[in-house]
């Protein structure tokens, strides 16, 4: 069994179709699982899924064994399961500081300490700590959305393409960020579409197709499986 | 001399009733701007919220002036302030629970929200006629003049008065005091950035674990205290009457705009940015150009650029040409 999972999700946005069907994601902690899959195959949906942003039909959602298929969003980030959203992922009207502090927002006592762990993390912030987040580049912004979710130290972090609209070097830079963060013995779940990427960091992978589970294996598995490679990687 | 006289000119006729009627006018812009940041909506019932207010207020003082309780010097008013804000907080939470929750819930558009807002705004209308009546009420007593134009020209020998009414002292000075506090609270206390988080952006908000119904609760707190003090002031500088509170409501919205709506300290600056404008275009600068351009020069008429009956039209005109050239206020806000 594994640290957090979800098995045979099956459900939809409100009350429209289903988008995923009997999918099953399983991540550990100190380990990197990417989701990928062409367009339209329900990556994010799994992840949101994971999250309580949708009703399941059918399916469970485990963490360290305790069936959370019940609680809210709210409840689960109390649970130490943190989300960094594709869009809008931070306060852009707020100093890079305040962000951090909001993402400790759940925190009662002192968060000094973790702001600093942030800052050692992404040394850029620190620099950059009274500046608006508005201001940013794309990949600081990045940073600092990280930042926010890794507040509340989660034991689960599920990105949802943190790479997006980024340039490649910066892309680079934030996946070794994203691999620095797993070292902290944090369970990591990112959808992404730079698939090669991805996999070259990840430990395992699962691929999409029409919201089912249709390969899995560890990410050098798939970057050699000729049927991935030919449908989802180019040749 | 005749240069010093036209500066206390000025200074009497345009200066301080400016910085009265702004500071009451900012009170009222950030109302609009918080509520429309935070709970995502214009609110049409801002000018009858304020006069709802400020009725309390007239009630308590009344009641105070019935028992001989007084504060001397400055008006009774400034006592019963603090009783209307329960009343008045305690109106809006209601409200909140009965009418406006039900449309947050179901997410419904701004539009709908501030259609439902002119509901509320023609029941609290209502309600303040029914109580007190739609006839305009003075409730300032104290002392009216902290300097007086006669002593002001036998201190100095100048030709011009200038005379400081006490109420506007009291307006600038409670205004800095609210305003500063209401800032220290927004960007220094967690509770207020959070607030500030909320309105940047509500889904992350959800997701960093905010808990939405205190931060509308904290809202409508900090609105009942802003509307009381705001109408309260008002009314104290000039009178109640509750259509003139209706009234206002053009200027307070111009003022929210101008200053980029959602941005407290836009509207904040919004509100002197209207009442400067609204006055400097609407004074008859005649005595001011006696007293500036030699003999020969003098004007024949009053030099007024418009009626003071047209001081709406001002607010109308900043309001609508910033929505044309400059849809986020000159601070930068929300695009509306």
């Amino acid at each position: 069994m594994s640290f957090f999972e979800g098995n045979n999700m099956t459900g939809g946005y409100g009350k429209g179709p289903d988008i995923i069907n009997s999918c099953s994601v399983k991540v550990d902690r100190g380990e990197i699982v990417s989701i990928l899959g062409p367009n339209g195959a329900g990556k994010s949906t799994a992840m949101k899924a994971m999250l309580g942003l949708l009703n399941l039909k059918s399916g469970t959602i485990l963490m360290n064994g305790k069936d959370i298929s019940n609680l809210s969003p709210q409840d689960r980030v109390k649970e130490g399961i943190s989300f960094v959203p594709q869009n809008r992922n931070v306060f852009s009207g707020m100093t890079v500081e305040e962000n951090l502090e909001m993402g400790a927002f759940l925190i009662d006592n002192d968060y000094k300490l973790i702001i600093d762990e942030i800052y050692d993390l992404f040394p850029i912030l620190k620099e950059k700590r009274s500046q608006l987040v508005g201001e940013l580049s794309g990949g600081q912004r990045q940073q600092v959305a990280l930042g926010r979710a890794l507040m509340i130290k989660p034991s689960v972090l599920m990105l949802d393409e943190p790479t997006a609209g980024v340039s490649p070097i910066v892309m680079d830079e934030l996946f070794d960020h994203i691999v620095k963060v797993k070292r902290t013995n944090v369970a990591i779940l990112m959808v992404e579409q730079n698939a090669k990427q991805a996999l070259n960091i990840s430990d395992r992978g699962y691929v999409l197709v029409t919201g089912e589970n249709r390969y899995s294996g560890t990410g050098k598995e798939l970057l050699n499986d000729p049927r991935v490679r030919s449908s989802f990687l180019g040749g | 001399m005749d240069f010093l006289n036209a500066i206390i000119l000025l200074l009497n006729y345009i200066f301080v009733p400016a910085l009265a009627y702004g500071s009451q006018l900012a009170l009222g812009a950030i109302f609009v701007t918080l509520i429309y940041g935070i709970l995502r909506f214009a609110n049409f019932a801002t000018g009858d919220m304020m006069s709802f207010g400020t009725m309390f207020t007239i009630l308590f003082t009344w009641y105070f002036q019935s028992v001989g309780i007084s504060l001397g010097v400055l008006p009774t008013a400034l006592l019963a302030i603090p009783f209307a804000i329960i009343f008045m907080i305690g109106y809006m939470l209601l409200i909140d629970k009965f009418v406006f929750k039900y449309y947050r819930v179901n997410k419904s558009p701004p539009v709908q929200l501030a259609m439902v807002s002119i509901g509320v705004m023609f029941v609290t209308q209502a309600v303040v006629r029914i109580i007190i009546g739609p006839s305009d009420r003075r409730f300032f007593d104290g002392e009216k003049f902290l300097i007086k134009a006669g002593e002001f020209k036998e201190m100095t020998g100048l030709n011009e008065g200038l005379a400081i009414k006490s109420t506007q002292v009291i307006t600038i000075l409670v205004t800095l005091i609210l305003v500063s506090t209401l800032f220290w609270f927004l960007n220094k206390t967690k509770t207020g950035k959070s607030m500030r988080a909320y309105s940047d952006n509500e889904d992350l908000a959800l997701l960093s674990g905010i808990d939405p119904k205190r931060i509308v609760m904290i809202t409508w707190i900090i609105a009942g205290i802003l509307a009381t003090i705001g109408g309260a002031l008002y009314g104290l500088d000039k009178s109640f009457k509750p259509f003139t509170y209706f009234n206002n409501m053009l200027p307070i919205f111009a003022a929210a705009i101008v200053g980029g709506i959602g941005n407290p300290f836009g509207a904040f600056l919004g509100g002197y940015v209207i009442a400067f404008s609204e006055i400097l275009l609407t004074y008859a600068y005649r005595k001011f150009f006696m007293y500036v351009l030699p003999e020969s020069m003098e004007p024949g008429g009053l030099v007024q650029l418009l009626s003071t009956d047209y001081k709406f039209a001002v607010s109308f005109s900043i309001l609508v040409i910033v929505l044309l050239y400059r849809p986020s206020g000159i601070f930068k806000g929300k695009v509306l």
